[in-house]
């Protein structure tokens, strides 16, 4: 049978019969009318100083301004690590799975991203010297992307294996160049603020809720009594209590019990309450991963002769994970929209920093302005998590689409 | 049936006793005759201050990072007194809900965060703070349309008036009302933004929230002449700065420092000639209060346990008190607030401090 042309198939996907098409009408027509007027405040209405002149601040709060060079510095290194993570993630697939260099999402994302690398700083009308580096960014994230996919094959084995253990290397000199430390001044986290103290909440949560979560579900799948019912009791403690009681609870009941110059800065305090709480759901999610999956693979995998740990660590826990990675990745997600609520407890994270901005005399009234280029920056970061975690799935999906 | 004490009711019997040596250690502590707050910050070499953050004209964040605002100009005054550098201060943001327990766990030496002062967070049995003087005498105002005629409350009976709800401005306003026999329409929104937007819109006669909030919010109108903010307060607003209430030494260092920058106005001594009036000072032995003031005769400073010199620090640092009002409130900023209740004594207001002697 022919295949429909481009039009024919257009008409049968909107209007098909005549309630299709009044119902297409209908939506167009609201559509443009909302679009119309979003595109009209967007250029005619809105007044983006409020933007342009704070943006270091939205950046990175009060970080000292001759110290900004550490911050550069670790986006460049974060850009090389992308872009090189991102060809090899292509030149090397799953040895069940043939490579393809250039997948059409790829073009559509270089694309992307080169026109917003080089366009955000225009419009934002930033400083030449700046809006530079930002385009050499750009430009080094797809020249990484490039060299690591046309001339990721060539690299040694032991390489290959190693290259993931780039990231957590990364985080440790990360924050080192932003704390200071190994003869880099320190700076105070009283002065880290804006999307990098959101970055540094959501990132050192993340990371650390995930091994607290693992160790809490299988406490509570546990046959030791005492385990299964302190990890219920977590858990349970936990999800019962909003985390804004919790964080309130870490500022200010911590300072009371814990002796002066002992507790940590409220900024870690904030933190550490953020782990903790996510690792309770985090835990939860993890559970349903290991409900999941039938006792025969535990029982198959003692029979081979494995001990407990090794099966639980090469059988059950891979797949259990495979299972709840999209529930946790929607933790995550969760996690990082809850650091606004940081902004209640009085620290300088995006919302917090937004709303200082907003409280000076030459921007009041701009709410509107701040509040949608946040919301543009959350979403961003929430993709850029869903992304990462779609390509994960897919690299650990065992059963592939046949291509 | 007697039975002998269990081991968890020995423990318990216990606990009292330990609650007991505890508080002893306490109050051993804080009855010394040096301030521990004061030497803390001297060794600190660092003054933490919590502060709104989030306030037009009081305190917000300007585009440098550098806070700005009247109640940040407090604390660098105070820095400037207690540690001669107003650059050493570690602002803290902090919200209504956790500044008392901020102040009471020692995480900020100075609550500088528009507190209103009243008996019951003063009170050893109420919040158990320790009150500076007050610095800006606020209260709740009543916004309307300059073309709408209303210049008092009473003619806004049977009229939709717009507030914020789950505050106490909500609360006065029904008081107020009540007081006045007048039955009116409250409109009330979640936050803010919609309360002032519905205003604009026409869909309320009034808004009220507190004036230097009211008079912020209308730098923001397109239009800000077209509205007046009614004359008379609804409450009364005291605003002060607060310490821990264990620390009379503490309190008044703060106290003195405060009552500088009032006295300073008062004698005519300003951010820009506060050094020549020095100069003056020590040539002239005849100009015994100036002399006194300004730490060139007596022992003020000592007394306190500050520097000699602490006034002329303060308002070299931020100029005296009038200077901060209209820097950061003033007629010619766009919070375009009027001294009123706050001009000093002498022109009829209520910032009064008493003799430095």
């Amino acid at each position: 049978m022919e295949r429909p042309s481009a039009l024919q198939r257009l008409r049968a996907a909107f209007f098909a019969s005549p309630l299709d098409g009044l119902i297409t009408v209908v939506l167009l027509a609201a559509l443009l009318a909302g679009g119309h007027a979003l595109l009209h405040w967007l250029v005619f209405k809105a007044q983006w100083a409020v933007i342009q002149v704070n943006s270091t601040l939205f950046a990175v709060g009060r970080y000292p301004l001759d110290q900004q060079w550490r911050l550069w510095l670790l986006t460049t290194l974060l850009a090389g690590a992308t872009g090189l993570s991102w060809g090899l993630l292509r030149a090397l697939p799953r040895p069940d799975r043939r490579a393809v260099l250039w997948p059409a999402n790829d073009r559509l994302a270089v694309a992307l991203l080169s026109g917003l690398g080089v366009l955000v700083p225009l419009v934002l009308q930033l400083s030449t010297a700046i809006a530079l580096r930002w385009w050499s960014i750009t430009a080094l994230v797809l020249a990484c992307r490039w060299l690591a996919g046309r001339w990721g094959t060539a690299l040694p084995a032991i390489a290959r294996r190693g290259w993931p253990l780039i990231w957590p290397l990364l985080y440790l000199v990360g924050m080192t160049l932003i704390a200071g430390g190994f003869g880099v001044p320190a700076v105070s986290p009283y002065r880290w603020g804006g999307l990098l103290l959101t970055l540094i909440e959501a990132c050192f949560a993340i990371l650390l809720c995930f091994p607290l979560g693992v160790l809490l579900a299988l406490g509570r799948r546990s046959s030791l009594p005492l385990l299964r019912w302190l990890s219920v009791l977590y858990i349970e403690f936990i999800r019962g209590a909003p985390l804004i009681t919790l964080l309130f609870l870490g500022q200010n009941i911590l300072g009371l019990l814990l002796p002066g110059g002992f507790t940590p800065d409220r900024v870690w305090r904030a933190a550490w309450v953020l782990t903790f709480f996510a690792a309770a759901y985090v835990a939860e999610a993890v559970r349903s991963g290991l409900v999941a999956l039938p006792p025969g693979q535990m029982e198959a995998a003692r029979a081979l002769g494995l001990p407990v740990h090794q099966a639980m660590l090469k059988v059950v826990l891979p797949q259990a994970l495979r299972v709840a990675l999209p529930a946790m990745v929607g933790q995550f997600i969760n996690l990082l929209q809850d650091t606004t609520l940081l902004s209640l407890i009085g620290l300088f994270e995006l919302l917090g920093t937004a709303r200082a901005v907003m409280a000076n005399p030459a921007f009041i009234g701009k709410d509107a302005e701040v509040y949608l280029v946040l919301a543009v920056l959350f979403w961003c970061c929430c993709a850029a998590l869903g992304l990462g975690s779609r390509a994960l799935e897919t690299r650990l999906n065992t059963n592939p689409q046949p291509a | 049936m007697p039975h002998p004490p269990s081991l968890i009711g020995k423990v318990l019997r216990a606990v009292p006793l330990l609650a007991g040596l505890a508080l002893t250690g306490c109050a051993v502590e804080g009855s010394g005759l040096q301030s521990q707050k004061l030497a803390a910050v001297k060794a600190r070499g660092e003054l933490v201050c919590g502060v709104d953050g989030k306030l037009p004209g009081f305190s917000f964040v300007a585009p440098d990072g550098r806070y700005q605002g009247f109640e940040v100009d407090l604390c660098r005054a105070v820095a400037a007194g207690v540690l001669s550098d107003p650059a050493r201060v570690q602002f803290r943001d902090l919200s209504a809900s956790e500044r008392f327990a901020a102040v009471n766990s020692g995480e900020v030496d100075l609550l500088s965060r528009s507190t209103t002062m009243t008996l019951s967070r003063d009170a050893a049995g109420g919040n158990a703070l320790s009150f500076g003087p007050i610095h800006f005498y606020g209260g709740q105002a009543v916004m309307v349309n300059a073309g709408s005629g209303i210049t008092t409350l009473k003619q806004l009976a049977g009229k939709p008036i717009c507030v914020t709800t789950g505050t106490t401005t909500e609360l006065n306003l029904a008081d107020r009302m009540r007081e006045l026999n007048a039955a009116y329409m409250p409109l009330k929104f979640q936050n803010d933004g919609q309360t002032y937007a519905a205003y604009l819109q026409g869909r309320c006669v009034a808004v009220t929230s507190d004036r230097a909030l009211l008079a912020a919010k209308r730098s923001s109108f397109p239009d800000p002449k077209a509205h007046v903010l009614l004359a008379g307060d609804l409450s009364k607003e005291p605003l002060a700065t607060a310490t821990v209430n264990g620390d009379p030494v503490w309190a008044d260092a703060v106290r003195w420092i405060t009552f500088a920058l009032m006295q300073a106005e008062e004698s005519g001594i300003t951010q820009a000639n506060v050094e020549s009036k020095l100069a003056e000072a020590t040539a002239d032995p005849n100009q015994a209060d100036l002399r006194r003031f300004l730490g060139v005769d007596g022992q003020l400073g000592q007394q306190l346990g500050l520097p000699a010199d602490f006034v002329v620090q303060v308002i070299k640092a931020v100029g005296n008190y009038g200077e901060i009002f209209d820097r950061n409130l003033g007629v010619n900023t766009s919070i375009n607030l009027a001294r009123g209740t706050n001009r000093q004594w002498t022109d009829g207001g209520l910032i009064y401090s008493p003799p430095f002697r």
